[in-house]
This record gives structure tokens, sequence and C-alpha cells, in this order.
């Protein structure tokens, strides 16, 4: 009889016998774990067709000169064929280096860094105090928790028109600086104050996530580990340093993972936020959006273009970041 | 890789793993719990003023009553929410919105379940980077596929369907309910697989008759988060959906603010009916979707 669990990790190869030939190994494979590949495979077959294949013809995208003018399209009873061409890497070359290259993508990249930076950086620290400060004995705790995550209960697309309405010329936020004597900035024209509304709207939207994750982290901290901290006479900020952070580590690592992913892709916020009004402030994601189907020609090659470069970019800073994880001992808590 | 924070001692079945009980610290001061009330009430007051502001801004009549909030408190009214409700689409889009979310979230479940269960359980040659496969299409902006897909979507005649759309977030939705679930499972005994093999269930056996009842609060985790995902989706929706009659809500509420007329009056009415049943249903379910979110969840 197989058992259907194999603990073996894969690092016990070295002490079998010599190797079997390949036909026989995967005979051997097939006999011994059939079902769990007939248990993935709808997973298999659907993210096949609806990620690889798209991925696949995307990548073929990216090297013609498609958009909506020349592709394939019917036209009330008028089929019209596809008509565009082959260009090699004629559009990273045009994207990377061409002319205007750090209007169209470096002024994005940078701000799309710089947002993904910032962002990060302050849903982590805003949440770990809340955290902290939630974390204790306290009246109204559990009602301060249901209040806090309401940014995140209610869906962004609601709470985003909210904004808009907030950050309008003459809406509650300036008339509040103006009843302070406070300069009131148009929030929805300036290209900084839009970037800065931005990062305000989103920091609002994604604190409760991690605030909840890492509250979950901290009551799962031994307690054991705060009454030998304070036997020993540690001070309240060294019971911090030495024994609260390293016991929020593997939960850390994997929400800043996840943090920078979904911040990098957020899309949902800035699109709303700004709809087509605002060239700058977008960041790399709703920009090649509005290459690709906010403007006319819809531009095909392009957008993915850039679809494929932003993915290339963060492939690389999560393997770079595993890397270093791996380096320092730690675990992604996925 | 290893990735589970599953406690390496197996403890036994039945017996609730209690979360750790926070630290009773020495009693404080009262200046720092005053502090401490302090923050928490103005973090509160950050977290809810917008929200309560569009409910506030809901009841003004004019559209233009969003500049001049005082004059809202003297002249109240629900005609905002009966307009929405008799003179829009608003019932189009929640059938199109119930329709995509729950087709996602029952797809995206079934298909999680077995792909976690599998890879929890079984070390079939490719699992490791199987997980990797799954973990890279969680970063996937939205831009990589939606150029292709709104191309093979249009050459299958899915655009503008609600088939084209569940099948669309199911990709998205189902790599990271799978981490989730195989988080979840992998707290689950592999002692109970046994016995079931031993007593003669097949692997699938084993899977649907012991193993899923054991992870139903791990089933629920995955059909939040589908569900929740699905609801607040943007991109896709707004490019995949023509008619306006399918559009969900997340795009319906957009067509209130076009270029030359912004009815913001009947768009607040609108957001807050959208919101309060959303909100409810979130706090509902928030406290298994934290925990589910990061510890592969406790069982209880």
């Amino acid at each position: 009889m197989t058992v259907a669990i194999d603990r073996a990790t894969g690092k016990r190869r070295g002490d079998r016998a010599p190797r079997p030939g390949l036909g026989q190994r995967l005979k051997h494979s097939y006999q011994k774990h059939w079902y769990a590949y007939a248990m993935i495979a709808p997973v298999v077959v659907v993210l096949g067709v609806l990620v690889l294949y798209p991925l696949v013809y995307g990548l073929y995208l990216t090297l013609t000169d498609a958009n909506s003018l020349n592709t394939a399209r019917t036209i009330g009873v008028n089929h019209i064929d596809a008509t565009y061409q082959f260009i090699g890497l004629d559009n990273y070359a045009d994207i990377l280096w061409g002319p205007t290259a750090y209007d169209r993508f470096w002024s994005h990249f940078i701000w799309t860094v710089v947002w993904t930076g910032l962002c990060v950086t302050l849903h982590y620290c805003l949440g770990l105090g809340l955290a902290l400060l939630l974390n204790q004995k306290l009246r109204g705790r559990t009602l301060y928790r249901m209040i806090l995550i309401l940014p995140w209960a209610v869906p962004t697309f609601v709470t985003v028109f909210g904004w808009r309405f907030m950050l309008a010329d003459g809406g509650i936020i300036n008339s509040f600086l103006d009843f302070l004597h406070l300069p009131a900035p148009l929030w929805l024209e300036d290209t900084f104050w839009q970037r800065f509304a931005a990062i305000m709207v989103n920091t609002w939207c994604g604190v409760p996530f991690m605030m909840l994750s890492l509250l979950g982290g901290l009551q799962s901290i031994d307690s054991s580990l705060y009454e030998a901290a304070e036997m020993d006479g540690a001070t309240a900020w060294q019971k911090f340093r030495y024994v609260t952070l390293p016991g929020l580590r593997s939960v850390s690592s994997t929400v800043v993972l996840l943090g920078v992913i979904w911040t990098f892709n957020q899309f949902a916020i800035i699109f709303l936020l700004f709809g087509d009004t605002a060239p700058d402030a977008q960041i790399l994601v709703t920009w090649a959006y509005y290459l690709g189907f906010g403007q006319q020609p819809r531009d095909f090659a392009q957008s993915a273009a850039y679809g494929i470069l932003l993915l290339a970019i963060l492939i690389v800073f999560t393997s770079f970041y595993r890397r270093w994880l791996n380096r320092n001992d730690q675990q992604l808590a996925i | 890789m290893s990735t589970t924070t599953a406690p390496t001692s197996v403890e036994k079945t039945g017996q609730d793993q209690a979360a750790g009980t926070p630290h009773k610290p020495r009693r404080r001061g009262l200046g720092t719990s005053l502090v401490s009330h302090g923050i928490l009430i103005v973090a509160s007051i950050v977290a809810l003023f917008p929200v309560a502001w569009l409910v506030y801004l809901s009841l003004g009549p004019d559209s233009d009553d969003y500049l001049h909030p005082g004059g809202i408190w003297s002249k109240m009214t629900f005609d905002n929410y009966t307009f929405v409700l008799q003179h829009t689409k608003f019932f189009d889009w929640l059938q199109t919105t119930l329709i995509v979310t729950l087709g996602t979230t029952f797809i995206g479940v079934i298909m999680s379940a077995t792909t976690g269960y599998a890879v929890s359980r079984m070390r079939f040659p490719g699992y490791k980077k199987f997980m990797w496969v799954l973990l890279v299409t969680q970063m996937f902006p939205v831009a990589v596929l939606m150029v292709p897909m709104y191309q093979i979507l249009s050459d299958l005649q899915l655009v503008d369907s609600y088939l084209g759309l569940v099948l669309v977030y199911c990709t998205t939705t189902v790599p990271y309910c799978a981490w989730l679930m195989k988080g979840y499972f992998d707290t689950i005994p592999f002692e109970i697989d046994e016995a079931g093999r031993v007593d003669g269930l097949t692997p699938f056996g084993t899977f649907a008759r012991l193993i899923l009842p054991l992870a139903k609060p791990g089933l629920a985790v995955a059909a939040f988060y589908s569900f929740l995902t699905a609801f607040g989706e943007v991109a896709f929706a707004s490019t995949f959906m023509l008619s306006d009659d399918k559009y969900t809500f997340a795009v319906g509420l957009q067509t209130f603010v076009s270029e030359h007329d912004a009815q913001r009056n009947l768009m607040a009415a609108t957001a807050v009916l959208i919101a309060i049943p959303v909100a409810a249903f979130f706090y509902f379910v928030q406290k298994n979707l934290v925990t589910g979110l990061t510890a592969g969840g406790t069982k209880g």
C-alpha cells in the first residue's frame, strides 16, 4: 500500500540506491502521486489557460506593434483581419531608452518606488503602533478595534469616493484648513498634492490589515518570555526590542512582502481618485492601464510591455527579499 | 522553503489550541493609559470620519451639497435613496455583483481546497516549484494580463459575460486561497489521514470525508477572501463589462460621476447602500479572516 503521506522533504535523495532510469522514475512517481496530480489538475488547467497562456500571448504582443487599430476586430458585419507586425524588442527599447522615456517610464517608475516604500512603511509603523496599543489591557479595547478596522471593512471603491468629496476644492478638508487659516492645497489638481493625497488615502485603507495581522502576532508571543524579561529587569524598550520584534518576525516578513506586492499593484485607489485627470500621479500599473484601455487608439503592445516590466521588477524584488530572509534565517509565514 | 507556522509538535485533535493570551503587564500609571486612549481615540476618528461623512452627504438632496455641508442639517432627506432604488440600475448591478462574487467564491473554494490539500500532504515531485508558481501569480500586476485576457476572452465570446469575469477573478483568488488552505491543512495532524488510509479510504475519500469537515474554518476564510476580492475589484470589471446592466457595483458607482454631470448626492447614497451590507458581513467574518491570513488559521 502506498501511504498518502510522505514526510521526506526531498533531502534524503542521497542515501538511496542507484537511481532508476527516467522512464522508471516517471512511472514510479505516477503510481505514487497520481491522486496528488489529479487534485491539482483543475488549478493547473485554469491557471494554464487563464494565466500562463495569456502571459505567453502578452509576451508575444510586446514584440509587435499591436493597437486597437490593427488588431482583428468585427465592426458590424465586417470582420477585419489583424495587420500588426512583429517588431522584436523595439517596444522595450522605446520604453526604456526612447525619446521622452523619462516622462513615459522613468518618472512613473521613481514615483512607484517612492509610493510603495512610503506606503508600506506607513502601513507597518502605524499598524504596529496601533497593535501595541490594542494589545494592552484597556477599557473599550474591542470597540476601538471594531472602529479601527472600518477602512478595511468598507470596500475601497466606496471609500475612495468619500475621500474624493472630502478632498475636492471646497470640500470639508480644505474648508477645515481655511478655518485654521492654513493654505488649502488643490488636492486633486496639483501633482505634488495629488501624490500626497494618494498616499494618504492608501495609508488609511491599508493600516487595518497590518494592525490586525500584527495584533495576531503579538498575541501569539509566549507571555513567559515577557515574565522572564521582567525577572531580568528589562526596560519596556528592551522588552520591545528583544522579545516583541523577534516574536513578530515571521508575521512581519510576510505582511511586508504582501504589502509591497499589493501596494505596487494598487490599481483601484489611484484609478478612482483621479480618473484620467492626473497623468503625473499615475503609478506604473495605472499608467499601463491607461495606455492599453484609457486612450484612443488603445496601445496594446506598449501596455503589455509595461506589464511584463512590472512583473520582472516584482520577481526580482521577491527573490532578493527571500534571499535576505534566508540569510537571516527567517521564514515567511504564509 | 518551508512556509508553515504550524506547531511541530502535533497536539491531540479535538483539543482547542487556544491562542496565546496577551501578557499581563505591571500596573501602568494613569498617564500612560490616558495617552493610549488619546491616541486610539484620534485614530478612531480618522478611521471613522470619511465613512461617516459619506453617510452624512448622502442625506443632502442637491448634487452640490457636498460643498456646503452645513446646509444639509436643515434639509435632511432620504430622497436620494428612494431615487437610486427606483430610477437607477441599482438592482441590475446588485444581480451582476452577486452572480460574479458567488460564482468566484464557489469555484475558487473548491479548487483551492483540493490544491491546498495536495500540496500540504503529498510531496509529489515539483510541489515546491508549484507553490512558487502560485505565489508568483499573486504578483501579477493587472496590466500584465489585462490586454491578452481581453483578446482571449473576446475570441471566446466571453467579454461582457458573467462567466468571463468569474474565471478572471478565479485566477487571482485561487492561488492565494490555495496557500491559505495549505497552511490550514498543515495544522491538521497527518495521523488522521493515515488512520483513514488504514481503514481503507482512497486518498480522495480521506480528503472528502475526514479532512474537509475538519477544515471548515479554513474553507470559510477562503470563501470570505474570494467574496471580498471579487466584490471590490475595479480594473477588470471596468474593462470587461460593456453593457450598463451588467456592471458590478464597482463599475456602476463610477457612472454617477462623468465629465459633464456629477450626481454626487446619488452616488453617496448608492455608496452607502453598498457599503452597509458588505461592512456588516465583513464584521461578521473579520476575526476568521485575520487568523486565516497570517497563520493558516487556528483551529476553533
